[in-house]
């Protein structure tokens, strides 16, 4: 199988952020990357599937600035064959942008599947893999928590609102991860050695003019500061009274 | 003054509250640019123009009706393809999605067929000239953006919960229509969807979530944050990720930064530290409480309310007591 998986470098979520000079960024100052993690979760799913199906090759694709290379390597060092370096001097938010630039490097690969996370933290959009689909005119199938691939179809489960769907698709494809479809292998230290020598590619990205722009950014408004109402369950009836009066909920 | 189309979701032949939201946030937005119309696509399986009129309730002047016996399920290449082409076709403004599970997967679709962007988990709009503004959270929360879409038409897939489905009665005109695809492709087909129990609210959507965590110590004590749900009797009941890792509770139930996100009227947190990935998850409840025997976890920095105390005593009685209260109601 030929397998693509397309990945982000994302910052660690767990800081306090601070606002860029520009007003429309976020200041990278201190922050730590990392591979997105419903990315690594796609990763791991063509890993699995090449594990399974001898012959294959998993291709990384990554686009921004140089320093995405370092988050395709660690993909490389997972298991990943080959990367691929889409630069350009930031990312933008517009997913559609980076849909057109990701599409256009996919089309030619003669791909059987092709892999993105579900999201990502910071843009937290959620677009590219079902618009990259779109463009590309191929089945997608979007947020899958299972996967199973048998004969050249697959199946698929997606969780809804209360529910699940179980979804059939044929290939090519592209498909999105969820959380749940499995936990994403360490890079082995021979990973991380072999990784070094993989091929991995950099070329221009292809992007169009964006049609979204960022205009600023802002912290959201504090929560004010609440209160321990008592201890134990002899707070419970101050909590209640709270609840109806002050909060009024209940 | 300028047209907006809605898109209204459905399942098992019943309008979502979502898809109410959808048609009230495009009737605000038609509104915002002097009073154009609102045309409302509904997809869904034979009967589903009974509807109709509850979507013309909520603000549509057109609904447009397509009933397929294969639109049953979600079917996302015939519903792309009806949509996209009915988008182009009308020359609307912008087009209202919703940010669910299926306006996740529909609107990105749509927007690259049609040739333009999407912003996804909108909070509010706004026309300024001849573009859309939009708020739109990133960072897990931690930042709001101000985007502003110059394409036209705008493709805002707006956030559950945020704008609340409103009576403002149109004429509500049906016109029907057939799919603009093949409802039988079998490129992509739902083969089943699996609802969960009926009488369950869906966290998303639930006026209250009581969500538990590892302080609940074993799977089987999840018994007491569903008793504290039914007592409220308008509640959800949600988890951390510590608790969906250990298969207490599946995956769909997990509320955070890789999983769902609420904003409920009240978030009851019981047994719940308060990891940022689990706040990224729920912080933008109205009112929060939270039980907890440690009394400097950072949960407590976020609630409004807090009770320092063992989950096995305090929330048997907050359950009784909440069952009472609503007795006297």
């Amino acid at each position: 199988m030929k397998l693509a998986v397309c990945v982000k470098r994302v910052p660690d979520m767990d800081v306090r952020f601070k606002i860029g000079a520009d007003n429309a960024s976020v200041d990278e100052a201190g922050l730590k990357f990392d591979l997105n993690d419903f990315d690594a979760w796609a990763v791991e799913a063509a890993l699995q599937l090449k594990d399974k199906n001898a012959g294959s090759e998993v291709t990384v694709i990554s686009l921004g600035p140089d320093v995405v290379q370092e988050t395709i390597r660690k993909a490389l060092s997972m298991g990943a064959d080959r990367g691929v370096h889409l630069k350009a001097d930031k990312v933008p938010f517009d997913g559609f942008a980076l849909a057109s630039a990701l599409a256009s490097e996919l089309k030619p690969g003669g791909y059987d599947l092709i892999l993105f996370g579900k999201m990502s933290p910071d843009s937290a959009n959620g677009v590219v893999g079902q618009m990259v689909a779109e463009l590309l005119d191929l089945p997608c199938v979007s947020a899958i928590s299972s996967l199973e691939i048998a004969n050249g179809k697959g199946t698929a489960k997606r969780e809804l609102e209360g529910a699940q769907e179980i979804v059939e698709f044929s290939m090519p494809a592209v498909l999105t991860v969820d959380e749940g479809l499995n936990t994403a292998r360490l890079p082995s230290l021979k990973g991380i050695m072999a990784a070094k020598k993989k091929p991995l590619e950099s070329k221009p990205a292809q992007l169009p003019q964006p049609q979204l722009t960022v205009l600023k950014l802002e912290l959201p408004p504090e929560r004010k500061a609440g209160r321990i109402v008592g201890e134990g369950s002899a707070a419970v009836p101050e909590l209640v009274k709270l609840l109806q009066t002050e909060a009024k909920v209940l | 003054m300028a047209n907006v189309f809605a898109f209204v979701e459905t399942r098992g032949g019943e309008v979502r509250k979502v898809g109410l939201e959808a048609v009230t946030a495009a009737r605000m937005l038609a509104d915002q640019t002097g009073g154009g119309e609102v045309h409302a696509l509904l997809l869904g399986p034979a009967g589903i123009a009974g509807k109709a009129a509850q979507v013309g309730q909520h603000g549509a002047d057109v609904v447009i009706v397509v009933e397929n016996p294969s639109l049953a399920n979600y079917n996302p290449e015939a519903a792309t393809a009806t949509a996209a082409d009915r988008i182009k076709a009308g020359g609307y403004r912008a087009a209202i999605f919703t940010t669910s599970a299926q306006g996740r997967d529909l609107a990105p679709r749509v927007a690259a067929r049609l040739g333009v962007s999407a912003v996804t988990d909108v909070l509010s709009f706004e026309v300024q000239g001849d573009k859309i503004v939009v708020r739109h959270p990133m960072n897990i929360g931690k930042v709001i953006a101000t985007i502003s879409i110059s394409a036209t038409p705008a493709i805002i897939a707006m956030r559950p919960n945020v704008i609340a489905p409103a009576q403002n009665p149109r004429a509500g005109r049906v016109e029907s229509a057939q799919p603009a695809a093949d409802p039988n492709s079998t490129r992509v087909k739902v083969l089943e969807t699996r609802q969960g129990s009926r009488d369950k609210l869906d966290l998303a959507e639930a006026p209250v979530v009581v969500a538990g965590g590892r302080g609940l110590k074993a799977a089987e004590n999840f018994k007491l944050v569903e008793d504290l749900a039914s007592a409220f009797g308008n509640a959800a009941v949600g988890a951390t990720r510590a608790v969906t890792d250990d298969g207490w509770r599946p995956h769909a139930d997990q509320i955070g930064q890789t999983g769902r996100l609420v904003s409920p009227e009240l978030y009851v947190a019981v047994g719940i530290s308060g990891a940022v990935q689990h706040l990224a998850g729920m912080r933008t409840s109205k009112t929060i409480v939270a039980i907890n025997k440690d009394k400097d976890a950072p949960i407590f920095k976020v609630a409004d309310y807090g009770i320092v105390g063992d989950v096995f005593e305090v929330v048997p009685a907050l359950t009784e007591a909440v069952r009472e209260a609503k007795k006297h109601h």
